[in-house]
């Protein structure tokens, strides 16, 4: 698939700005006044960038409101209901945390950071549903995509939200699941078992190849889903995904004391990661319309 | 509104016979000229006349070889458009409502107005038979003609898709399929139509008809004499005795 930049910042930063906000809406860390503000900031910037980058992968977005309307069929939908569900929901935590003399007196504030929390990694989920339930992009066709999308959002928001040692201890979960979404990712297309022989319906005459495709030049198929990314190049690129996303935070974190210095090398190596690790999510899913094309999976 | 209905009163849809089609893509062209003046936004094309040149189709004719295990390999064309599927992952994903499943006939159809051109059904469909305009950036599909198929303004042989009128090798079919009695019904019997993936648990509507085999490349080249007759004859011995 096209690894489009929006679609890449929209899931890397709203999966992070969210997974924040969860953290902040169950109190973690507890704070208030300034620092507070700094935290929610943080939190609504990326959450919020997050989506706002999403709006620039829309053709037509003078439609975009009407993204609200199909939640009962359309995790999109879903996901666009929950997230300014999540946003609302946090507001009061964020502007009580800010205001309040003594936020740990408020009473109110525990239920409501907990639905907050709630509803951000809700909003997670719904964002990887709605590439897990794309049966014709088998890599992603996996229980292990919300796995992913909800480990990277813990992950990446314990770190956020200064939790040293759980952000250290949920990077190496995350590689965990990261490895093994590569893993049985590299399977999925075989095991979903669609060929050139079930596409054309050809496959009890014999083996089928394209002899000539229906056009000469690009199209929107080809740019969208015919997109294939080296092989070799694919696995430098998982080696440093999985180091500067998991392993290098994972070591500061848990081998150093704690500190905002620590942090300064950490997050941007976390981010870093993870945009190579989304940029490869999308760049290594092969889509089964590109069978027509006579491009089948590419060999990891 | 993307829910997909339990049932469609019929199920409109194209029959295409791989052992008929010639490769001319004449469907193509009529589909685009048809479609690209009918029903909502034309179907745009970014750089027609320059080095780069693409553009929105409905129907495209990829061409393949097939070998079988033994003999010569034979050449199929392959007409390819919306399958107007019964479980059309395209509609269920739709996040605004713009595509939707017909309940009277079982057409697939993108409302313009609705669509946000975030590209998600193309994502669904795994067949490729939707693509994003880049004009108008809302999503174009097989309408199966429907400003033809119901129109009381155009004599009664035109009321089908413009690809079925154009075919001069008579390879596509359009029927109703929920009729066990109608032309394609009855096509798809006797000839053993088939679904393409069926792996994806889609349930296409439309239908193709799969190429009869070809002889086998010994049989037609079996010796027609083994020994030289006539005039043949006495230039073989003429050659000889040189």
């Amino acid at each position: 698939m096209h690894p489009a930049p929006s679609v890449i910042f929209f899931t890397a930063f709203s999966g992070l700005g969210f997974g924040l906000l969860a953290f902040l809406g169950l109190g973690m860390p507890d704070v208030s006044g300034w620092v507070a503000f700094a935290f929610f900031f943080i939190g609504y910037a990326l959450a919020v960038g997050g989506l706002l980058a999403s709006v620039f992968h829309l053709a037509n977005p003078k439609n975009a409101v009407k993204a609200f309307s199909q939640w009962r069929t359309s995790w999109l939908s879903r996901e666009g209901v929950l997230s300014v569900a999540a946003l609302l929901i946090v507001a009061p935590v964020a502007l009580g945390r800010m205001l309040l003399e003594a936020p740990g007196q408020a009473l109110w504030l525990g239920p409501v950071g907990w639905l907050g929390a709630v509803l951000s990694l809700g909003t997670v989920l719904c964002t990887a549903m709605i590439y897990t339930q794309l049966r014709a992009v088998p890599r992603w066709n996996m229980r292990l995509t919300p796995a992913l999308f909800l480990s990277n959002a813990l992950a990446g928001g314990a770190l956020l939200a200064g939790q040293v040692r759980l952000a250290g201890v949920l990077m190496l979960v995350l590689g965990a699941v990261q490895i093994a979404a590569w893993i049985k990712g590299d399977t999925r297309f075989a095991e979903a078992g669609s060929t050139m022989e079930t596409a054309t319906g050809l496959g009890p005459i014999g083996r089928v190849r394209l002899l000539e495709p229906p056009h000469a030049g690009e199209n929107y198929l080809l740019r969208e889903m015919g997109f294939r990314v080296a092989r070799k190049h694919a696995l430098k690129l998982r080696w440093i995904a999985l180091g500067l996303m998991c392993a290098l935070p994972a070591v500061l974190l848990l081998a150093f004391p704690a500190g905002h210095a620590l942090a300064l090398v950490a997050v941007p190596s976390h981010v870093a990661g993870l945009l190579a690790a989304r940029w490869l999510f999308f760049a290594q899913a092969e889509h089964v319309q590109a069978l027509y094309y006579g491009r089948g999976p590419a060999k990891v | 509104m993307t829910g997909l209905p339990d049932r469609t009163e019929a199920k409109l849809g194209l029959v295409i016979d791989l052992d008929t089609c010639v490769g001319c893509h004449a469907c193509v062209v009529n589909c685009k000229e048809w479609n690209t003046s009918g029903h909502g936004a034309p179907l745009s094309d970014q750089d027609p006349y320059g080095a780069d040149p693409s553009g929105t189709f409905l129907n495209r004719v990829h061409s393949f070889e097939v070998q079988p295990e033994s003999g010569c390999a034979q050449v199929t064309h392959f007409p390819k458009s919306c399958l107007h599927c019964e479980d059309a992952p395209c509609v269920t994903v739709c996040p605004t409502g713009a595509s939707y499943k017909r309940t009277e006939d079982g057409i697939v159809l993108v409302d313009e107005g609705d669509c946000m051109g975030c590209g998600l059904c193309a994502w669904a469909c795994p067949y490729g038979a939707r693509e994003l305009d880049l004009a108008a950036g809302v999503m174009k599909k097989c309408t199966l003609c429907i400003d033809r198929i119901y129109n009381d303004n155009i004599p009664e042989v035109d009321r089908v898709p413009a690809c079925v009128r154009t075919c001069p090798a008579g390879a596509r079919h359009f029927g109703d399929f929920a009729d066990p009695e109608s032309n394609v019904s009855r096509l798809v019997a006797a000839r053993g139509g088939m679904d393409l993936m069926p792996e994806q648990g889609t349930r296409p509507v439309n239908k193709y008809l799969p190429p009869r085999l070809k002889g086998s490349v010994e049989a037609q080249l079996e010796p027609v004499a083994e020994e030289p007759k006539g005039l043949l004859a006495w230039i073989d011995r003429a050659l000889g005795a040189l």
